[in-house]
């Protein structure tokens, strides 16, 4: 395999008396859909926000191509490429879709204008015109505030908004929980096509045949460390379900990569 | 962008022109823009009073004598628009207009009084305009930083600036609070002689600061804000900041609003403020902004302004009892935050 995109190495965290991540590690490659699931309690969503900068690990190191970083911020993260998608998806409801794609990186005029701080609007409905054809997203009119938008619409300008600025690694947390089928389905295609580009998937789910369909690789986290690497492919939802609760532990770690 | 798919300004047409309603795309467009049905209810006002008193209502008297009382509601409005945009409020404004109004009147008397020449007046404008940015810029480090409610933040406000200026002035208005040649020039001057200057004053602010809402980072930081301030902070929006810059914004025009206040009438008025902000926040909530923030616009806080001046001198002009007034835009409030909702509802229903 490539080197490690993104490497998480013994994170800890603890908040007053509990153990969030007690040495968790955590490794995603170029290309890949990973899937990064555990129990309720068992430190997903603390080590997602270590590693998209919302969070400082108290011990343990992040690296990114293999160089130490340190993420202070979502914006430190972003500068190395890395973007999250929030599961309540961080839109500005007001906003059209256009606006929200650049959010906190908007276009500006050239010239007096642009130093004045007015805003390049058309510019910035054409790249959103241009990103949601190359997602393949069905959206009738990039000017109309998100509120109006279906929930699947809403999801799909969030994942844009990742796709369209990382250029290493998106972070999905739970991003068909709120969907129905179909939209679900499209949701997994463009994480597919993202994941054609060279972009890591970072895909945090509980919905185990979901996972295996998708992903190409599992890592299992229990009580805030990792307990398995697998292989989507060879394994079963019986494997990773085992992996989870600790009740096939020995099974899990034979498996792993 | 290529060619072979036509999205551009007008998608519903080009992908929804089959299942599309039989209402032309351009019309729903119109419909969905707030302004329009604001502007309708300004209009319909101006046709029903007209109908009623052809003769005497909307001659060129009276345009510029509703333009000029309402030159300092609008000035206050401006900046109310933009912290209920941001899910915001501000009972303060009447109470900093005063507390603006007695610092630089309190300047004037000691530097010339009534007699005072431009060098005076000057820096008594300064004082005004500082006194209202440093006063909202505190109440805007309250609710950023301190996270206290902004009712409570500019409740307290509203009635320490006000004690503070009758503190100072011993709860009377002082005499000499005003340069006799502001009052000439600004007061009661008109620009070629037509145009009175604060009509010019507020109507230069209001198209600045609708421009700055509408098309510059500053405003679609405001918007995102009042939509969300978590997303704002997630995509790296400095929220707090943004928040003591907005606060500290209607604290300027109150600082504005009172050196016009003082051109026009020539004294401070410490009494006369109490209802400015109820006053205000009916114009900008008539202008369709929404009090839970993200919505709203300078254009629809302009006619949110008018309509309850256009109603009063309507009133007046027919002979209805002046408290009626109160009556009929309590209830014309009320009845189009209902009528927005309804329609709001109906389009979100998606």
């Amino acid at each position: 395999m490539t080197d490690p995109l993104l490497e998480a190495r013994k994170v800890t965290k603890r908040y007053g008396h509990v153990h969030a991540l007690q040495g968790a590690d955590f490794t995603a490659y170029p290309g890949e859909v990973v899937a990064l699931i555990g129990d309720n309690g068992a430190g997903k969503s603390t080590l997602v926000k270590t590693l998209s900068g919302t969070i400082r690990p108290d011990e343990g190191e992040v690296l990114v191509d293999g160089k130490p970083v340190q993420l202070g911020s979502p914006l430190d993260a972003r500068k190395y490429g890395i973007e999250t998608v929030y599961q309540d998806l961080a839109l500005a409801q007001d906003l059209d879709a256009a606006a929200n794609l650049h959010l906190g990186r908007e276009l500006y005029r050239g010239g007096l204008l642009g130093r004045l701080g007015v805003l390049d609007r058309a510019a910035m409905r054409r790249s959103a015109v241009a990103a949601f054809r190359e997602l393949g997203v069905d959206l009738r009119d990039v000017g109309v505030p998100v509120a109006a938008l279906s929930g699947g619409q809403k999801q799909s300008v969030a994942v844009a908004r990742a796709v369209v600025f990382a250029n290493r690694i998106i972070f999905m947390d739970e991003p068909t929980a709120a969907l129905g089928v179909v939209q679900r389905g499209r949701v997994l295609d463009t994480i597919k096509r993202v994941r054609d580009r060279g972009i890591a998937v970072v895909l945090i789910s509980h919905n185990m045949p979901e996972v295996l369909s998708v992903a190409d690789r599992v890592e299992v986290l229990r009580l805030g460390s990792r307990v398995a690497r697998l292989t989507a492919a060879d394994t079963t939802v019986e494997e990773l379900v085992g992996a989870m609760t600790g009740a096939l532990d020995a099974a899990g770690k034979e498996g792993a990569a | 962008m290529s060619a072979d798919t036509p999205v551009k300004d007008d998608p519903a047409a080009a992908t929804g022109g089959p299942r599309g309603r039989s209402i032309p795309p351009w019309l729903r467009r119109l419909a969905d823009v707030n302004e329009v049905w604001t502007f309708g209810v300004l209009v319909l006002l101006v046709v029903f009073f007209t109908a009623a008193r052809p003769s005497t209502f909307l001659t060129s008297y009276d345009v510029t004598q509703i333009a000029t009382n309402a030159a300092i509601y609008l000035v206050l409005a401006v900046g109310m628009t933009y912290v209920i945009i941001v899910a915001g409020i501000d009972l303060s404004v009447g109470s900093v207009l005063v507390l603006s109004a007695v610092l630089s009147a309190e300047y004037t008397i000691h530097h010339g009084g009534a007699k005072a020449g431009w060098g005076t007046i000057a820096v008594s404008t300064v004082i005004a305009l500082v006194t209202g940015l440093v006063w909202g810029a505190m109440q805007g480090w309250l609710v950023a930083k301190a996270k206290v409610p902004p009712l409570i933040v500019t409740l307290g406000g509203f009635g320490a600036a006000l004690g503070i200026a009758e503190i100072i002035t011993g709860g009377q208005d002082p005499t000499g609070a005003v340069s006799n040649h502001l009052q000439h020039a600004i007061g009661f001057g008109k620009l070629f002689g037509q145009i009175p200057w604060l009509v010019v004053i507020a109507f230069a602010t209001t198209l600045v600061f609708g421009l700055v809402l509408a098309f510059t980072r500053f405003g679609r930081y405001t918007y995102a804000i009042g939509s969300n301030p978590e997303a704002a902070r997630r995509v790296g929006i400095n929220v707090d900041r943004h928040l003591v810059k907005v606060y500290a914004l209607v604290g300027l025009l109150s600082g504005l609003g009172s050196v016009m206040w003082l051109a026009y009438f020539g004294t401070t008025s410490i009494a006369g403020h109490a209802t400015d902000n109820l006053t205000v926040i009916t114009a900008v909530v008539l202008g369709g902004a929404s009090l839970f923030g993200g919505r709203g616009s300078v254009l629809g806080t302009l006619i949110g302004v008018f309509i309850p001046a256009v109603l009063s001198t309507g009133l007046i002009i027919m002979g209805v009892q002046q408290y009626w007034q109160d009556v009929a835009i309590g209830v014309v409030l009320v009845a189009a935050v209902y009528l927005d909702q309804f329609r709001r509802r109906g389009r979100e229903r998606a």
